[in-house]
């Protein structure tokens, strides 16, 4: 035993605040290049958090949330471009938009039970972005640029663009990861860690699992409707191919989560991580990549379901981030007969 | 005016077959080894480029390879259930989404590496372009006649094994209760493997019409699994018949959206879809 167990997970969590910090004080040590491959991992970082939330947590699997990512694109598109809405309300805008895209898609595919959930959301985002491409005035099957005053409004160089963005960026990812940990400590939490133990048991004792997992549904998807528009605002563009993009925002985002750990809060750090490192190394592989990170994923799934953490957690004594619930300590004396 | 109509909508009619025959293997797959498949659109595919690849490159007659397609994907689809997706089948649905979503990018973008980015399709002799007429200005494809034709055959030879035969009924037996089965000493996991392998034969049927009738590229599977996956909720849990009326409501759907523009094809089949399974969630024929 190289480090006593309590040791071990106070430097993992010495190293997660490294990596915190460092990515707090990113805008004054790294160029605008790095910045923006910091700006895409966060992006990448935050939607994971969102749909492990969705399907680690509160067990809706939906495979459609690259429909979210888009419609807020379109979103900020409509509303700094077309109404002429200044930046902070076109980001608003995207929020509501996105939380009325998910309603929509919830009350459609509620029915609907496990696999068929997934692919319902799949059908429903397949819909939302044919749907999309039928308005000329969002530039129909091949998109629109973001006109050039409304990226001046960010920063008149590119490297303070690159800066605002990131910091934009950065805030809401950081909101997202502390939301997320915050709503897992309270009674949603709770309830969703019973319905995952077993869900007619939680519901007899008076959980309300439906409220639990709407809950969740509409917490995640106006966030992922804002994160849309941060990263059509980080791309510059808007398009049916990259605001809808399945590989880019769902199976990319599927494979950070699992391969990293599902269910946890830092498994996603992990996997963001693990991609971004693979990414930069096996880029050249083309297609080779996606078959590689396609049967890591089974691999995963078949050996290892809880993923790289899951792995990691076996030498921990805690989570990093602890999210159990412990009974509350009495201080009246034992009642002794 | 009327007869161009006319001819249209029975063109959309028999689409419709052709969808069935894609969903008739997601119908097995949900309804027997209740897991939805998330890489069948993408197996149809694969199979397409391979009928393609023994046309083109063995120079074989189409009809030749399609019959030699059957045993190959019976027995592919088989050892794909017993070497992969038994390890998942039953235990959740979070390892069976991921596991064929998994297999479903590798499909994708092996094809993609091998047979690049094209768009491709299997010519057959001529046999896809000829029409009969049946009077009175009404004219129908060949093909797509064969395939509705061929669609209605394999739905009703499957009935009739799941309904009339032995194997069948231990089949059904297998859905209702997996557990039960095995007690009655039934052999499970084998019980799979054929459904699994009956999955391939659709497929093989499915795929040689596909790759003959329309264009197919590697990335067109999504596009396929998502006909299917509609197709199959449309027609309700348990039921083969269903199959081709929600076949045909989709592929009428997307004919009539295509007589309003092109680009409205998908969408129209889609929102068809959404409606119908607002109105009535559980489908048009469920048995359960």
């Amino acid at each position: 035993m190289l480090f006593p167990p309590h040791a071990r997970v106070w430097t993992g969590r010495l190293l997660l605040l490294t990596l915190v910090v460092s990515a707090l004080v990113a805008p004054w040590t790294f160029g605008p290049v790095h910045l923006q491959l910091g700006t895409q991992m966060l992006c990448l970082l935050a939607l994971a958090y969102l749909w492990n939330l969705l399907a680690g947590y509160a067990n809706i699997m939906v495979i459609g949330q690259h429909a979210l990512v888009g419609m807020g694109a379109y979103a900020f598109y409509g509303c700094s471009v077309l109404l002429e809405w200044p930046l902070l309300q076109s980001l608003l805008g995207s929020l509501v938009v996105g939380l009325l895209a998910g309603i929509l898609m919830l009350a459609l595919i509620f029915q609907l039970r496990d696999a068929y959930l997934a692919v319902g959301s799949w059908v429903v985002a397949e819909t939302l972005m044919l749907a999309c491409t039928k308005f000329d005035a969002f530039g129909a099957g091949s998109g629109m640029g973001l006109p050039l005053d409304l990226v001046k409004r960010l920063g008149r160089n590119p490297t303070d663009r690159a800066i605002a963005i990131y910091t934009l960026v950065a805030l809401v990812t950081a909101l997202i990861a502390v939301s997320v940990y915050l709503l897992m400590r309270s009674r949603i939490g709770l309830a969703l860690g019973a319905m995952r133990d077993n869900e007619e048991g939680a519901a007899s004792i008076g959980v309300n699992t439906v409220r639990a997992r709407i809950l969740c549904f509409l917490w995640a998807a106006p966030l992922t409707g804002l994160m849309g528009a941060l990263i059509a605002l980080q791309k510059l563009r808007i398009s049916p191919a990259s605001s809808f993009s399945m590989t880019d925002w769902t199976i990319y985002v599927l494979f950070i989560v699992v391969i990293g750990g599902l269910g946890s809060l830092e498994g996603p750090i992990l996997g963001t991580l693990l991609f971004f490192v693979m990414r930069e190394f096996l880029q050249d592989l083309g297609v080779w990549y996606l078959i590689l990170l396609g049967a890591l994923a089974i691999a995963v799934i078949l050996y290892e379901p809880k993923g790289l953490w899951g792995m990691l957690r076996r030498v921990l004594p805690d989570d990093l981030l602890p999210l159990r619930h412990r009974p509350p300590q009495t201080k009246r004396k034992p009642i002794t007969p | 005016m009327w007869m161009s109509i006319l001819n249209q909508l029975l063109q959309g009619v028999m689409v419709g077959g052709l969808y069935a025959l894609f969903a008739l293997g997601l119908a097995i797959s949900s309804g027997i080894l209740r897991f939805v498949n998330v890489a069948h659109g993408d197996l149809i595919v694969m199979v397409s480029y391979l009928f393609l690849s023994l046309v083109t490159g063995l120079g074989l007659h189409p009809l030749l390879a399609a019959v030699l397609l059957l045993p190959l994907c019976f027995g592919g689809a088989w050892l794909l259930q017993r070497v992969l997706l038994h390890r998942v089948v039953g235990q959740g649905v979070l390892p069976v989404i991921l596991v064929t979503f998994g297999l479903s990018v590798i499909v994708q973008n092996g094809l993609q590496g091998v047979y690049g980015a094209d768009t491709r399709k299997v010519a057959a002799l001529g046999f896809e372009s000829a029409t009969w007429s049946l009077g009175g200005g009404v004219n129908i494809g060949a093909l797509p006649l064969t395939i509705f034709v061929a669609a209605v055959l394999m739905i009703g030879g499957l009935d009739r094994f799941l309904y009339r035969t032995r194997r069948g009924a231990q089949l059904r037996a297998i859905a209702d209760d997996v557990q039960a089965a095995s007690l009655v000493g039934l052999p499970t996991q084998r019980l799979y493997g054929l459904a699994m392998g009956l999955v391939g034969l659709t497929v093989a049927v499915a795929a040689s019409f596909m790759a003959v009738w329309t264009n197919f590229d590697p990335s067109a599977g999504p596009n396929r699994l998502l006909i299917a996956f509609e197709v199959v909720v449309l027609a309700g849990l348990g039921s083969l018949w269903g199959t081709l009326a929600g076949g045909i409501l989709i592929g009428l759907a997307q004919t009539v959206g295509a007589q309003v523009d092109t680009a409205w094809q998908s969408l129209a089949g889609h929102l068809v879809f959404l409606a119908v399974f607002l109105v009535r969630p559980q489908g048009l024929f469920p048995k359960y």
